[in-house]
């Protein structure tokens, strides 16, 4: 995709035409990244102000409104203060490691971002193995986090690094069970292919939520493994400030520790970009084909369909989290494997039969098809 | 599996919560042994906050003392330093004035709303919901604010004196605390509905840590822990002192309603509804106070006679004791606080074994213990 | 019950182990004891079925200046009444018998007078100092307690 985006420029600049064709390859490359990488981070600030915003609201209190008009630069006051504080890493910790794991669970979070469908034409990289890649390339802050917390010396990051481990190898299983319907139903694991097979049916009653109940289940299934998968309320026993102080990071200060923090924003907003992809018809316009209108419109207004969705997830979480007390671990386990594995892989097996049945038409088809 | 436990030899792990941790209500320190995540054992270790108040207490008058019963238990000042006072006269045998009894008592009962609203906000923010906390605080400020009126005072009040209260009330405190008691008496509802009968709330809180009422007997448990144990005892009901046997009000006591009798669930419940019966006190109260004078007279130089006495009081964590020793000068010759969390401290052992350690994080929050009482 | 009928049905049973009724200005009143048959009396107090006192409401040390004392205040839930017991103790070595597997209760209290009296509880399952640190020098609530001006060290 990229390389046909640089053939594409040097036909159109031909002044480019000396210039090797990786290299405009690699700068492209280059330039999504930054580009990618900068909306994840200015999201990621922005989605910590809207937490503590909301936060407040839900406890009766006004939340920061200091820092520029009603509170809305906190974050960059934050991000500074995390900047300058003092670097401190434990004398008894395992150096490499400790610096170690915060880098690999910013990249474990911040690389989901390059397969998601932002837009009609707006996505980093549309790779054909999308949600299999975002199962792997997360899973790489488990280890991240293992690390955190083996390598601070510290028993209770220990406890929260075995903790999160355990719970985020559990809940792997049926958050990626939970999106397998939508999978199956599309014939691709291709995120873009996932959300162009939701379109049509004014643009609603095509998400695959409506397809037919087990969709419809799926969907809720997923939103709650995904809760857990990103270690929030009511499943943020990890962190569990009230028992583990906070967790695998408890020895983490500065701009380390904002790598964790960011990586938890960044976590959230791929969950429910997943969910809005394979869920909730990912860009679509209601109403309108997106993919029909001039390039810039289709793009803009995908963009903010796609947007809107999944931050109203976003905020959805901050939501649970401000309301819910938390779980216990073995309580937490016992969700997982008594009751979200048994019900994905039941859901599945449903979705699996009704698309053999129905030749792999949801509800509103049939019922548009029975209108002609 | 026998074989893999050989293969893989697991060692306890010895953990030290505190002094400094967030959910240990202050600094107590509990030396957890734990077999992963399950507490093998759970030993508190106190006196991080010792002050030596009960040694302070034999070098100064009995009126200079009240101040450091403030600091006895800083969430229910007022309930300490009524203690105290009563405890003092009935050694002395001052005749109170009625009116100052029932000041007395709307401050206690008052104080009691505010602190039982602390162990109900910092419970929930201990299982994990932060936001009923800061609920509670909200409804607290108010009383702080009544008190302020009062007494000038918001945390450590120094109000009550022995033969009396400082002051008489101020112009509209009845009225305003008629209004507080309006707007408070429907919250106590919302809180249910907030969170005490959610799932998830109720799954972490039922059945855990259940005292059976011998052991809560036993142990020396008392106030609404003994009664979250089922047993039906309330110093204010069974054995009256100042002006309780006027009021009309229920004992509240645990039902075992979502799990086994005595658990954190019942503790938790006791608490929610004792709120509920201060509110009825303290308007019963409001209704009946009489005209008078708040002070008795009592002697500059204050010389109680020879004797010993014990005086219990009903406070929001329990029953403080105090065991006062006179020789007939001005300074107590002995003073023995009884705290109730430090008694109840000493079932926690007990009762930590084979718990989670988020487990020991609502036992502590559900015992309501607080430290600067545990230490004296 | 009252504490003059306690007294006759302790002195019936026990004899010359209960000393005397202290009555006048104590409240509640104390049934004095020779220290080491306070288990036995404990448990008499606690089983026999018109006193029933399950609950030991506060256990303190004093020091009279001749001599110390450990009180006991008891009370009974069913019954609904009170009795102190005391224990006098020579100066020297004071120690009696524990009483934590009567009100286990005891324990707590009985370390906290073993820590700032010195008052040894034999059979104690657990007897170290609760309020001062492990190494701390002396037993401050003794009424010719010095204070130290160091404490490891460091300058109190």
């Amino acid at each position: 995709m990229m390389e046909s985006l640089a053939i594409s420029l040097v036909n159109a600049v031909p002044v480019l035409s000396g210039v090797p064709l990786w290299t405009i390859t690699l700068l492209i490359m280059v330039m999504v990244a930054a580009v990618v990488l900068t909306f994840a981070l200015t999201y990621s600030g922005l989605a910590t102000y809207v937490e503590r915003k909301v936060a407040g609201d839900i406890q009766a209190r006004v939340g920061p409104n200091r820092v520029g008009p009603v509170g809305i630069l906190q974050f960059l006051a934050d991000g500074i203060k995390l900047l300058l504080k003092e670097d401190i890493i434990p004398a008894k910790a395992d150096r490499f490691l400790f610096v170690l794991a915060p880098y690999l669970v910013f990249v474990g979070s911040f690389a989901a971002f390059v397969v998601v469908p932002f837009g009609v034409g707006l996505i980093a990289s549309d790779l054909n193995i999308g949600i299999y890649y975002v199962m792997a390339i997360t899973s790489l802050v488990v280890v991240g986090v293992m690390l955190a917390g083996w390598s601070s010396n510290n028993k209770w990051a220990l406890l929260g690094g075995m903790r999160a481990a355990a719970q985020i190898v559990s809940y792997e299983i049926p958050v990626g069970m939970a999106l397998l319907p939508a999978v199956l139903i599309a014939g691709s694991l291709s995120l873009q292919d996932i959300v162009r097979s939701q379109g049509g049916l004014f643009g609603i009653f095509g998400w695959n939520l409506f397809h037919n109940p087990f969709t419809f289940l799926s969907f809720f299934l997923y939103y709650v493994a995904a809760l857990a998968e990103t270690n929030r309320t009511p499943f943020d026993i990890p962190e569990a400030e009230s028992e583990l102080v906070s967790g695998y990071h408890v020895e983490y200060s500065g701009i380390r520790f904002a790598f964790f923090f960011l990586a938890e924003y960044g976590d959230m907003f791929v969950v429910s970009a997943l969910a809005t992809a394979c869920f909730l018809g990912g860009w679509h316009v209601p109403f309108l084909d997106a993919e029909a209108l001039p390039a810039l419109w289709g793009n803009l207004f995908s963009l903010g369909v796609f947007l809107g969705k999944t931050l109203s997830l976003v905020v959805l979480m901050m939501w649970i989290r401000w309301t819910l007390p938390r779980l216990r671990v073995d309580q937490l386990m016992r969700v997982a494997w008594k009751y979200l594995v048994p019900l994905t892989f039941f859901n599945l097996l449903g979705v699996s039969l009704w698309l053999l049945l129905f030749h792999g038409k949801g509800i509103p088809q049939m019922i548009a098809s029975l209108f002609g | 599996m026998k074989a893999r436990a050989e293969a893989l030899p697991t060692q306890e792990m010895l953990i030290n919560m505190g002094p400094q941790h967030p959910s240990t209500h202050g600094v107590l320190r509990v030396i957890l042994r734990t077999d992963g995540e399950v507490v093998v054992n759970a030993r508190p270790d106190v006196g991080y906050l010792h002050r030596a108040l009960e040694k302070i207490g034999e070098r100064v008058t009995y009126a200079q003392y009240m101040p450091f019963t403030d600091r006895l238990d800083y969430l229910a000042a007022m309930n300490c330093n009524a203690a105290w006072a009563w405890t003092v006269e009935k050694l002395a045998g001052i005749e109170v004035p009625e009116r100052a009894e029932y000041i007395r008592v709307i401050v206690c009962e008052l104080n009691r709303i505010a602190s039982h609203l602390i162990a109900f906000g910092s419970f929930t923010a201990d299982m994990g919901a932060f936001t009923p906390f800061l609920y509670a605080i909200r409804e607290r400020e108010r009383i702080n604010d009544l008190f302020e009126d009062i007494c000038g005072n918001r945390l450590t009040y120094n109000y009550v004196r022995i033969g009396g209260v400082s002051a008489d009330l101020p112009d509209r405190f009845l009225e305003k605390t008629k209004e507080f008691l309006d707007y408070f008496a429907p919250k106590v509802p919302e809180y249910n509905n907030l969170i005490s009968y959610n799932k998830i709330f109720v799954h972490r809180l039922a059945n855990v840590a259940a005292v059976t009422p011998e052991d809560a007997v036993g142990y020396g448990l008392t106030g609404p822990n003994l009664r979250g144990s089922g047993v039906p005892f309330d110093l204010r009901k069974n054995e009256p002192y100042s002006v309780y046997p006027e009021f009309d009000f229920d004992v509240c006591v645990g039902t075992g309603e979502r799990g086994t009798l005595g658990d954190c669930f019942d503790r938790y419940m006791v608490r929610i509804n004792e709120m509920k019966e201060s509110v009825r006190i303290v308007r019963q109260a409001i209704e009946q106070i009489p005209e008078g004078p708040v002070m008795a007279k009592v002697p500059r130089m204050f010389k109680p006679p020879v004797g010993e006495v014990y005086f219990r009081a009903e406070n929001p964590r329990g029953e403080t004791g105090i065991y006062l020793i006179s020789d007939g000068t001005v300074n107590p010759y002995r003073l023995k606080i009884r705290a109730p969390s430090f008694v109840t401290m000493g079932i926690f052992e007990k009762i930590t074994k084979g718990l989670m350690i988020a487990d020991v994080v609502a036992v502590i929050g559900s015992f309501d213990i607080i430290l600067p009482e545990i230490d004296r | 019950m009252e504490p003059k009928e306690i007294f006759e049905k302790v002195t019936e049973k026990f004899g010359g182990k209960a000393v005397e009724l202290q009555g006048e200005g104590f409240r509640p009143a104390f049934v004095v004891v020779s220290p080491e048959s306070v288990r036995e009396i404990a448990l008499f107090l606690r089983d026999d079925p018109a006193m029933k006192f399950d609950s030991l409401m506060c256990l303190s040390g004093v020091d009279y200046k001749d001599r110390f004392a450990v009180t006991y205040h008891l009370h009974s839930l069913s019954v609904g009444h009170q009795i102190g017991v005391k224990a006098y103790l020579p100066r020297e070595a004071p120690s009696l018998p524990s009483v934590d597997m009567v009100w286990p209760a005891a324990n707590f209290q009985e370390r906290e007078a073993f820590d700032l009296y010195g008052i040894v509880f034999e059979g104690s399952w657990d007897l170290r100092r609760i309020l001062l640190p492990e190494d701390w020098e002396g037993h401050p609530l003794r009424k010719d307690y010095k204070y130290p001006e160091f404490y490891n060290g460091i300058k109190v």
